[in-house]
């Protein structure tokens, strides 16, 4: 369908630490035991898109992503891993690649998408509206655990505004204003000029930009070949596109290269001054969009406006989306993708509602419930309870621990009556005994002394924490 | 493939034992006696069958006579003498074997390269070798031994007893099986364009002559088949008398769907056809199975509405709403569609593009950017594989909305188009006509057509007049905005009817220009009839009796006009007369959305209507289209001139057929 897929897989994001590191890039994070990058690419693969390409930021990051889709996606995947150096943002990562897109639409997907919207559809909308950008838009996920009534880390969960304020047109197809939670101070501004065109904009802040995008691939390559300062597609270039869609500075804009050329052959043959309007009398479609009516409208002699469309797709209620890109997200993707959003995990559960691999040793009177994880070669003491949790491999779990609310990675070693509740603890951890974390993040290799006591803190090791 | 080769293989031996039966009294013995082979003999004789249909009508009769005739003059009776007992004495069946493979065996590689190179007539439509080549070609090869100069008939003679004789002699098999594909791959093709040559032939009255001809061969065929069956009775004269047989049953049957879609000509076998031999101008969405038939082919998954209209359930129907997501969320999968005729699909469906010149051109480019992007696969021509896409193409689009008349003489255009490229062509020249043909198309048949309809119409608009136009027809648009520019004074009555409110649009853009528009909807259409004095409306399509097809509402408003005696003129680009005679709307029109008749937009507080569809007893009615009887027509408007109603049919007659040709 003439579409390219590039996945900006990130590299190590600095509000993920202590969870990322060298050794563990974003793009590996593991939801449910397996790495994150893995559910976009078989959400792509799905839709038949397999020749991808990934972009990861530092050398490290590309090496270790590199290697790991090599081994999970050989024969089935096309992909082809590109590095690019770190901060320069995701503009800069497209900038990178730029040289190697050549259809005529770019799918540009954030490899922290944990979501089962099929593409096609943001592809699909694309195309049937010809715009220059169309974005997938969802409902902002409930954060925190509130639906569980366990106390998570709701305490912790500093709300930091991430919501977005997106101005719809009436039939909520197109994308009129974008601004970013951060952006918003106390006032926006909007443009007199789009809302006289639409005449009625829809105002919303509960949906969330998932961060799937589908270029044109012209007016992307311009885009960032012009304006070398943009550094983030979501900051800077569709703003940027949204501001401008009624004055588009763009050469090859809105019209697709086809219909310019057959318009430009009938004005050519057309030198009756039939009003520029009815020279494709077809090309009209009798539901004009605001566009159509604002480039041609307005003050009758005046040239045609140059205009192209920004649109979104909204995907439906009963979909799930989610972006891994903070602390809180991630285990609440942890949670959803074994819990309400199950069917994305592409585990079979138990009659018991948990996933527990054959290997998966367990204590006598130990309790895994349900909406539970444990992977292969885990060992349980006795008496141990796990709920709502997600267990990594080869873990050893002492007797009489209790672990709710959590992930932990794997090949961690946690001594006997260690109480967990809604942490992140990472891989190689060693938790001696009676350790007691609530709402705490482990980094990787850290070493929890013998009856401590944390609550909300991220322990990691000093370099670790540093770098 | 199998499945079809089947039926076919079911199908074929009957008109087959019966004809036998009718030509030579010594064919039936025969049958019964090769009965217990049949099934075995029954594949190669399938085989034969299209091969034979698909190379007589064509080009190829004279040379196949010429050899049939030549083979059976330079004494091939003496081998083909050998196979006759065959299938009567068993014992002896090695033996012949070995008879047949001693003379043919060292021929074997030849012949497959000749089966390979030369049999499949795609072989030849391709390279553009003309009929005498192709024989030359034939006979040259055929010279160096008798045997292999009595190919065209004694190559498939081999492969015949070759299947028939139980134990295969293993060359054998392997030329068969390189036989067959080009002979499968030849099949679809091939009788799409047989098809085509013979709607051809029909339009082009050269019908008589055609069909002399081809009777004196099929009696020249059928006497030399039976004289091979008196002397020998080999499957393979029941397989060229099959041959002669089935052709004229073929030809009768695509003589008569001539008038039917084209979009049709891509169903094959004679079981088909013979079906067809009762016409089916659509798809009656009434017969529940056919309707899951053609629900396993769709791409759109389709859900058809549950509470639909007694007398209109013959129509499509669907849950809206179903088909968009769907088709949107499997956008990647749908391999083989062109990105561009995928991009309309959704439009027609969506609803974006409306309007059937709008729909057509949209169409048009679609296939114009696919055909750009064409590469002829190997091994198959370009004529015949560019057709079988266009009518996939074709198929998926009936699937997002229902083809406009407008739409379905534009495909039938560009499929003559394909089909008449000269053979010569390269690929690249082939794809830069055929953008060209559809260029052109777009421009004469659409935009210059509307440009004389304007020029005839504005003579009509004299000042001071009141012009009452329903709907929004481009072409109508410019009529008002041309007549403007020239200065005359006049004013518009634009009415409108829900759910669609096209006119609101058109009100917007006359406004913008400086008319003086009155907007009132088709309720009031007898009040503000009253200081009309013109009435202008547009067509979706003109029939041949007259009868205007065109957007509902609009025979409502020519029959008040006509009360009031104001003269009517349609505005109709004579592309889009159509040969059908329709007395009524019913028994073809198409289903909108019947939610958005339920609705009323702007007002979420008139809700009566909500969850209509689970009442049982209550059916919602959309239709699209209404048909206006001539005697409400005062004239019509065509890029031909202005015309009364009763002329349809001339245009239809002189200028379509010079259409299709141009």
């Amino acid at each position: 369908m003439d579409f390219q897929v590039v996945v900006l897989a990130g590299g190590t994001s600095k509000e993920l630490v202590p969870l990322v590191s060298k050794e563990v890039p974003k793009a590996l994070l593991p939801i449910a035991n397996r790495p994150v990058l893995s559910y976009i690419l078989e959400l792509l693969e799905a839709s038949n898109l397999k020749d991808l390409i990934v972009v990861v930021e530092g050398e490290e990051a590309a090496v270790r992503v590199g290697g790991w889709i090599t081994g999970a996606y050989v024969d089935r995947l096309h992909v082809e891993v590109a590095r690019v150096p770190e901060d320069v943002g995701t503009a800069g990562a497209l900038r990178a690649v730029a040289h190697h897109l050549t259809a005529s639409d770019i799918l540009v997907v954030s490899g922290d998408l944990v979501c089962d919207v099929p593409p096609g559809a943001v592809a699909a909308a694309h195309r049937r509206h010809d715009a220059v950008v169309t974005a997938l838009l969802c409902a902002v996920p409930v954060s925190g655990p509130s639906e569980t009534g366990a106390s998570g880390g709701k305490d912790k969960a500093k709300k930091p505004g991430r919501y977005n304020i997106i101005g719809l047109d009436p039939t909520t197809q197109f994308l009129l204003y974008i601004a970013t939670g951060a952006e918003v101070e106390k006032d926006i501004r909007f443009q007199k000029s789009i809302l006289r065109a639409v005449g009625q904009m829809e105002i919303r802040a509960d949906l969330m930009d998932a961060h799937l995008y589908a270029f044109k691939r012209s007016v992307l390559q311009e885009v960032l070949d012009q304006k070398d300062t943009f550094n983030s597609i979501k900051q800077d270039v569709l703003p940027y596109l949204v501001r401008t869609q009624l004055r588009s500075e763009l050469s090859s804009n809105g019209m697709s290269q086809a219909e310019e050329n057959w318009n430009g052959k009938v004005a050519s043959q057309d030198n009756q001054a039939l009003s520029s309007q009815q020279l494709p009398p077809g090309m009209i479609p009798t539901v004009p969009s605001f566009h159509e009516l604002y480039a041609f409208c307005p003050n009758g002699s005046s040239p045609p406006k140059r205009t192209h469309k920004c649109c979104v797709y909204i995907a439906s209620k009963g979909k799930y989306c989610a972006r891994l890109n903070s602390i809180q997200a991630f285990s609440d993707i942890n949670r959803d993708v074994i819990g309400e959003a199950s069917h994305l995990s592409g585990y079979s559960f138990s009659a018991h509602n948990n996933i527990i691999h054959p290997s998966a040793e367990l204590g006598s009177k130990t309790t895994v419930g349900p909406q539970c994880m444990l992977g292969e070669g885990s060992q349980l003491g006795d008496k141990c309870s796990v709920k709502r949790s997600v267990i990594g491999r080869h873990c050893r779990i002492g007797s009489n621990v209790k672990v709710v609310n959590s992930v932990i990675m794997n090949h961690v070693a946690i001594a006997d009556g260690c109480s967990i509740q809604g942490s992140v603890v990472c891989s190689n951890v060693q938790l001696q005994e009676r350790v007691v974390l609530k709402d705490c993040q482990v980094g990787a290799g850290y070493v929890v002394t013998a009856g401590s006591e944390y609550k909300g803190e991220s322990l990691a090791r000093k370099e670790k924490s540093q770098s | 493939m199998d499945s079809r080769r089947a039926s076919r293989m079911v199908i074929d031996p009957k008109p087959k034992v019966r004809q036998v039966g009718f030509f030579t009294p010594g064919a039936p013995p025969e049958r019964t006696k090769s009965s217990p082979a049949e099934s075995l003999s029954s594949p190669p004789t399938s085989d034969m069958s299209p091969a034979g249909n698909s190379l007589s009508p064509v080009m190829i009769p004279p040379p196949r006579h010429a050899s049939d005739n030549l083979s059976s003059s330079l004494g091939l009776n003496s081998s083909r003498v050998l196979p006759v007992p065959v299938p009567m004495s068993p014992i002896r069946r090695p033996s012949t074997g070995d008879n047949l493979n001693l003379p043919l065996g060292s021929y074997n590689p030849s012949e497959s390269l000749l089966g390979t190179s030369l049999s499949p007539s795609s072989g030849f439509d391709d390279e553009g070798l003309s009929e005498d080549t192709s024989t030359s070609g034939w006979f040259v090869r055929g010279n160096p031994g008798k045997v292999a100069s009595s190919f065209p008939s004694g190559g498939f003679d081999t492969t015949a007893m070759k299947s028939r004789n139980i134990p295969v002699v293993s060359n054998l098999t392997t030329v068969s099986v390189v036989k067959m594909p080009p002979g499968l791959s030849e099949k679809g093709g091939t009788l799409v364009e047989v098809q085509h040559e013979q709607v051809r032939d029909s339009k082009l009255k050269e019908k008589t002559s055609k069909a002399e001809r081809r009777a004196l061969q099929e009696a020249q065929r059928s006497a030399k088949a039976a004289s091979r069956a008196e002397g020998s009775k080999t499957a393979a004269t029941s397989g060229g008398v099959t041959a002669a047989n089935a052709k004229p049953a073929k030809a009768k049957a695509s003589q008569k769907k001539e008038g039917s879609s084209v979009a049709s000509s891509d169903r094959k076998g004679p079981e088909k056809d013979r079906k067809k031999d009762v016409p089916h101008p659509r798809m009656q969405f009434d017969d529940k199975q056919r309707v899951e038939k053609a629900k396993r082919r769709a791409v759109v998954k389709q859900t058809e509405a549950r509470n639909r209209v007694e007398l209109f359930r013959h129509l499509p129907q669907y849950e809206h709403g179903t088909q968009l997501p769907d088709l949107e969320s499997r956008f990647f999968q749908l391999e083989p569609m062109h990105p561009s005729v995928y991009k309309v699909g959704l439009q027609y469906l969506s609803g974006d593009t409306s309007g059937s010149n709008a729909r057509c051109i949209a169409m048009l480019q679609a296939f114009k950017e696919a055909i750009k992007d064409y590469t002829t696969p190997p091994e198959k021509a370009l004529g015949r594989d560019l057709t079988a896409k266009i009518s996939s193409y074709v198929s998926f689009l009936i699937e997002c909305r229902p083809l406009s008349i407008s739409m379905g003489y534009a495909i039938r255009f560009l499929k003559n188009r394909i089909a008449k490229l000269p053979l010569t062509f390269s690929e690249t020249e082939a794809k830069a006509t055929l953008c060209s043909d559809i260029d052109r198309f777009i421009n004469e048949k659409i935009i210059l057509a509307d440009k004389a309809i304007v020029k005839h119409a504005v003579t009509k608009i004299r000042d001071g007049d009141v012009l009452l136009i329903y709907g929004s027809s481009c072409v109508i648009e410019m009529i008002l905005l041309h007549a403007h520019e020239l200065g005359r004074q006049f004013r518009v009555v634009v009415v409108d009817s829900r759910p669609k409110l096209e006119g609101k649009a058109l009100l917007r853009r006359l406004v913008s220009k400086g008319l003086c528009c009155t907007y009132t909807h088709i309720n009031a259409l007898s009040y503000i009839m009253h200081e009309v004095t013109l009435v202008f409306l547009g067509a979706s399509s003109v029939l041949c009796n007259g009868t205007v097809y065109s957007r509902v509402g609009t025979a409502c408003v020519a029959m008040v006009a006509h009360a009031f005696r104001l003269p009517v003129l349609i505005c109709c680009e004579a592309y889009k007369f159509h040969e059908r005679v329709q007395l009524d709307s019913i028994c073809s029109n198409e289903l909108g959305d019947p939610d958005v008749i339920a609705k009323v937009p702007g007002r979420e507080d008139v809700d009566h209507l909500e969850n209509w569809a689970n009442n049982e007893n209550l059916q919602l009615l959309n239709l699209m289209y209404d048909v206006t009887p001539s005697d409400y027509v005062s004239m019509i408007i065509t890029d031909y001139g202005m015309i009364p109603p009763t002329s349809v049919p001339v245009i239809v007659r002189e200028y379509r057929r010079e259409h299709l040709w141009m």
